[in-house]
């Protein structure tokens, strides 16, 4: 290098410097603004935000497979210790479960019997979607989980996820081939639900922790832990019924509830379509106003017992009831 | 003395690797683990990423891919947008003003840095999620997620260490 050159070098250093500062404090107010931005046009946001999910879902897809398969074989590991412990505990559960099976089959038989007897349409679900968890995000501050399937797949914002176990959240976002699941852990996930025994109605509101707790309880109402939550349907949201958790604490700060889902297990969820259209898709609301305001005349009867009776007891078929469908 | 045309390659593809690691990284960071407990409080990986290429190469790492990793962690997790970049900016800022503090110092002082850095970084975090949500964020998953971050330190810094030393010694 001649001195001309380091000359040259020497003068354009302060400029690269300066030039760098600039771009810094550029960044930072670009940073701020979008943060203002995503506050006011959510839509512009979600829909930049469900191009980069489909773009990055592939990679996450293949990097998840050999994860969930290094997990499965230590779990597996891990089972081969308590073998004969977990064979004798299994064997106990059988004889009981065998009972309660004997049980379910008396109650169903008994349930079909009543709904002819009263006219009853069953509302089951129109379709399932089983996915793979693909990537577990936000951690300390949003609670969310990728899918590898989305509207491609019929997968549509607002349905429902579960597992067997039960509710795992609702569908918030659908790029072509992901979708993000809000996990009801979430700071922004609200769920209208009822608690068993009662049918004491209540929001069950996400803070960030692994217990979501209950809000707009009715003034005066006595809950204990161990009781039952599960989804009411109000809303249109969510069908009825889905077992969302239990009641874990009840303290003067709040009634925390322990979901049944564990977050750590999730590899496999179900998308369940119900043909609800509840939920506040702002999209839905552009494109068809109408269909979202007035519930269809089933929801609106679903959404109305105060006094603990089953949905059916609105159905107007009372002609015959009276004939005591009871034995 | 001009380089070769396979030399100016070989250069760029070893300045370029730190940026498109940081980025990957943000998305490993997200890949399920299925440890019972961990979901929550999983460190944040790409911020040690960035504090260790701010220390030694700041080169390597402008505010421009700065602002784009913490864009695409923004986008990926569900966070607010915005929030995300506006932290690793900030780190990007105290770390390379502190630069000449900070490099050469033994590795012990360089992770303390991390520590308070990182400590800024959550203490941001948590300050513009309950602010944009309006509601009081819960602490306890923040400070756990920080006591990892610096957990997380030494193996990660040792691999970028590495890299160092086998790809860029010479310069």
């Amino acid at each position: 290098m001649n001195d001309r050159q380091r000359a040259v070098l020497r003068m354009a250093q302060p400029v690269k410097k300066a030039t760098q500062r600039f771009a810094y404090v550029g960044f930072v107010v670009v940073a701020v603004a979008l943060m203002l931005f995503g506050k006011i046009d959510t839509v512009v946001v979600e829909r930049a935000r469900t191009l980069m999910t489909d773009a990055v879902a592939p990679i996450l897809s293949t990097i998840a497979r050999p994860v969930d398969s290094i997990s499965a074989f230590a779990r597996r590991i891990d089972a081969l210790w308590g073998l004969n412990a977990e064979n004798e505990r299994l064997r106990e559960q059988n004889a009981r479960l065998i009972q309660w099976q004997a049980v379910a089959r008396k109650l169903e038989a008994e349930n079909q019997a009543l709904r002819g007897v009263l006219n009853y349409e069953d509302r089951r679900a129109v379709g399932y979607v089983t996915t793979r968890v693909i990537a577990d995000t936000g951690r300390a501050f949003a609670h969310s989980l990728l899918v590898n399937a989305g509207n491609r797949a019929g997968i549509r914002k607002g349905q429902a996820v579960v597992t067997g176990h039960g509710l795992v959240g609702r569908i918030s976002g659908v790029g072509s081939r992901s979708a993000r699941i809000l996990l009801l852990t979430d700071l922004s996930s609200r769920i209208p639900v009822v608690i068993e025994p009662g049918r004491i109605r209540a929001i069950l509101a996400g803070d960030n922790s692994d217990r979501p707790h209950l809000i707009r309880l009715p003034p005066g109402t006595n809950l204990s832990p161990g009781d039952l939550v599960i989804t009411s349907g109000h809303g249109g949201a969510f069908p009825v019924g889905l077992p969302v958790g239990v009641v874990a604490t009840v303290s003067d700060v709040g009634i925390k509830v322990q979901p049944f889902v564990d977050r750590a297990r999730l590899e496999i969820v179900r998308v369940v379509d119900y043909g609800l259209v509840g939920i506040l898709d702002r999209e839905t609301i552009d494109e068809r106003p109408v269909t979202v305001t007035p519930l269809p005349a089933r929801d609106a009867a679903v959404a109305s017992p105060e006094d603990g009776f089953p949905p059916v007891a609105i159905n107007p078929v009372s002609g015959q009831i009276t004939g005591s469908p009871l034995p | 003395m001009r380089r070769t045309l396979g030399q100016r390659l070989d250069t760029m593809t070893r300045h370029s690797l730190p940026a498109l690691f940081t980025l990957l990284l943000v998305v490993l960071n997200m890949v399920p683990l299925h440890i019972p407990g961990i979901a929550r409080i999983m460190p944040v990986l790409p911020l040690i990423a960035v504090y260790h290429w701010s220390v030694y190469r700041p080169s390597l790492l402008p505010p421009s891919v700065v602002f784009a990793v913490g864009l695409l962690h923004d986008m990926l997790s569900g966070t607010p947008v915005g929030i995300n970049a506006l932290v690793y900016l900030t780190v990007y800022g105290i770390v390379v003003s502190q630069q000449r503090f900070l490099a050469g110092k033994p590795f012990f002082v360089v992770w303390l840095g991390f520590a308070v850095v990182s400590l800024i970084a959550t203490v941001e975090t948590w300050l513009f999620v309950s602010i944009l949500s309006s509601t009081v964020v819960e602490v306890n998953a923040a400070v756990f997620q920080f006591m990892l971050n610096v957990g997380c330190f030494p193996p990660l810094a040792a691999i970028f260490l590495r890299y160092q030393q086998a790809f860029m010694s010479g310069e």
